[in-house]
């Protein structure tokens, strides 16, 4: 699974900064059917969460309404130099994770 | 015998643009539907020229204009990934011979299609990539519409983003030129259809709650929201031709190069936008 996710380089302690996270995914929403008429089973990014230096400071939990390569964005207080982590898995199972630096300064 | 006399028509053509104005028109008047004379002035054009994203809504500009919010943009990050993966017999990736894709591919998808001088086939972006993997990787095609083909296509075009379509006819790739023109303008189907009837005569006009466009593939690959995916021109294609009750042809059929050739040099200026969004 490709994902992107987009940070400011560098903010400011306190700063409040903007996160971005796209994800390759079919979403598939278990309501339709194939050309043979079989059912093509549920298959969505189910649960989503971010850490911030080991710390959860966002969690989603997604289902069939969303579309296909989803898009999620959220804010957070720049506290310390670090990372975000961020995990997430699908109803088969399969999972995904992408990180991203962060630079704090003062 | 309608060759040899297209053959004649067009010599005469040639000798009436030197001689008379009159002859000119004469000929010009007797024989237009039969050959046409290439050039700036004799382009049977939709002017002025459009790309497919002005007749969008400022949604789905916004989301072509935002390289993150762009969906296609996580296949072209596919692409760089793959750009640099050792496939094949003789581990070796695109970056083996290319080298950094943003120096080498820079201005490299605007002539395409092109005819290969090797094996005098018409090639567009996604056969010349498929080439290069059956001769030089020797590793395991990609299928034409698969994820990675559309992603490392999508790279290859980022690279041009912004250059102007430049397809240069020739008498080398005129034949497929021809062709091209003459899929354009026929039609089809059980509507009856022609690509002209609604992206050259009708472009601007509604066709249901849809805006026509002038059917340009200077964005191609895009990431269409009705499929929830990126998309070559070919699918596109595939989706028109099932639109007018005709016959669809398989992804990268002869018959689709030829008319992505004449529809490069109709859409010749406008800037590639891969990956473009549409609806």
């Amino acid at each position: 699974m490709v994902a992107r996710v987009q940070l400011p380089r560098a903010a400011k302690r306190g700063e409040v900064i903007e996160v971005r996270i796209a994800i390759q995914h079919v979403m598939e929403t278990g309501f339709r059917y194939d050309n043979f008429g079989r059912a093509v089973p549920k298959n969505v990014i189910n649960t989503l969460v971010a850490r911030y230096n080991g710390v959860q400071i966002f969690r989603a939990e997604l289902g069939s309404g969303v579309a296909a390569n989803p898009y999620l964005q959220f804010y957070t207080v720049a506290e310390a130099s670090g990372e975000i982590v961020f995990d997430w898995v699908d109803d088969e199972g399969r999972t995904g994770s992408e990180r991203a630096q962060l630079a704090v300064t003062g | 015998m309608i060759l040899l006399a297209a053959r004649c028509v067009f010599v005469w053509l040639a000798l009436a643009a030197a001689g008379s104005a009159a002859a000119q028109n004469e000929a010009g008047i007797a024989r237009r539907s039969t050959v046409e004379v290439i050039s700036a002035d004799a382009r049977a054009l939709p002017l002025p020229l459009k790309s497919g994203i002005e007749f969008s809504g400022a949604d789905i500009r916004a989301t072509q204009a935002d390289d993150f919010a762009n969906p296609g943009m996580l296949w072209v990050t596919r692409g760089e990934k793959l750009w640099r993966e050792p496939a094949g017999g003789q581990s070796k990736s695109c970056a083996s011979c290319h080298d950094d894709a943003t120096k080498t591919m820079k201005g490299v998808a605007m002539r395409y299609p092109l005819l290969d001088p090797g094996t005098a086939r018409l090639l567009n972006l996604e056969g010349r990539i498929l080439q290069c993997r059956e001769r030089r990787q020797l590793a395991e095609l990609f299928k034409y519409e698969s994820d990675e083909l559309l992603a490392l296509t999508a790279y290859v075009r980022l690279q041009s983003r912004g250059m102007p379509v430049n397809v240069t006819i020739d008498w080398q790739n005129r034949e497929h030129f021809e062709a091209g023109r003459e899929i354009y303008y026929r039609r089809i189907g059980q509507l009856n259809l022609s690509c002209a009837q609604c992206h050259q005569d009708n472009w601007g006009k509604k066709l249901g709650a849809e805006t026509l466009s002038q059917g340009h593939g200077n964005a191609y690959p895009v990431y269409r929201l009705e499929w929830q995916t990126v998309g070559s021109l070919h699918r596109r294609f595939r989706t028109c031709f099932s639109a007018m009750r005709s016959e669809m042809l398989p992804h990268g059929a002869p018959e689709y190069l030829d008319l992505e050739l004449f529809m490069a040099w109709r859409a010749g200026g406008l800037p590639i936008e891969t990956p473009g969004v549409r609806r």
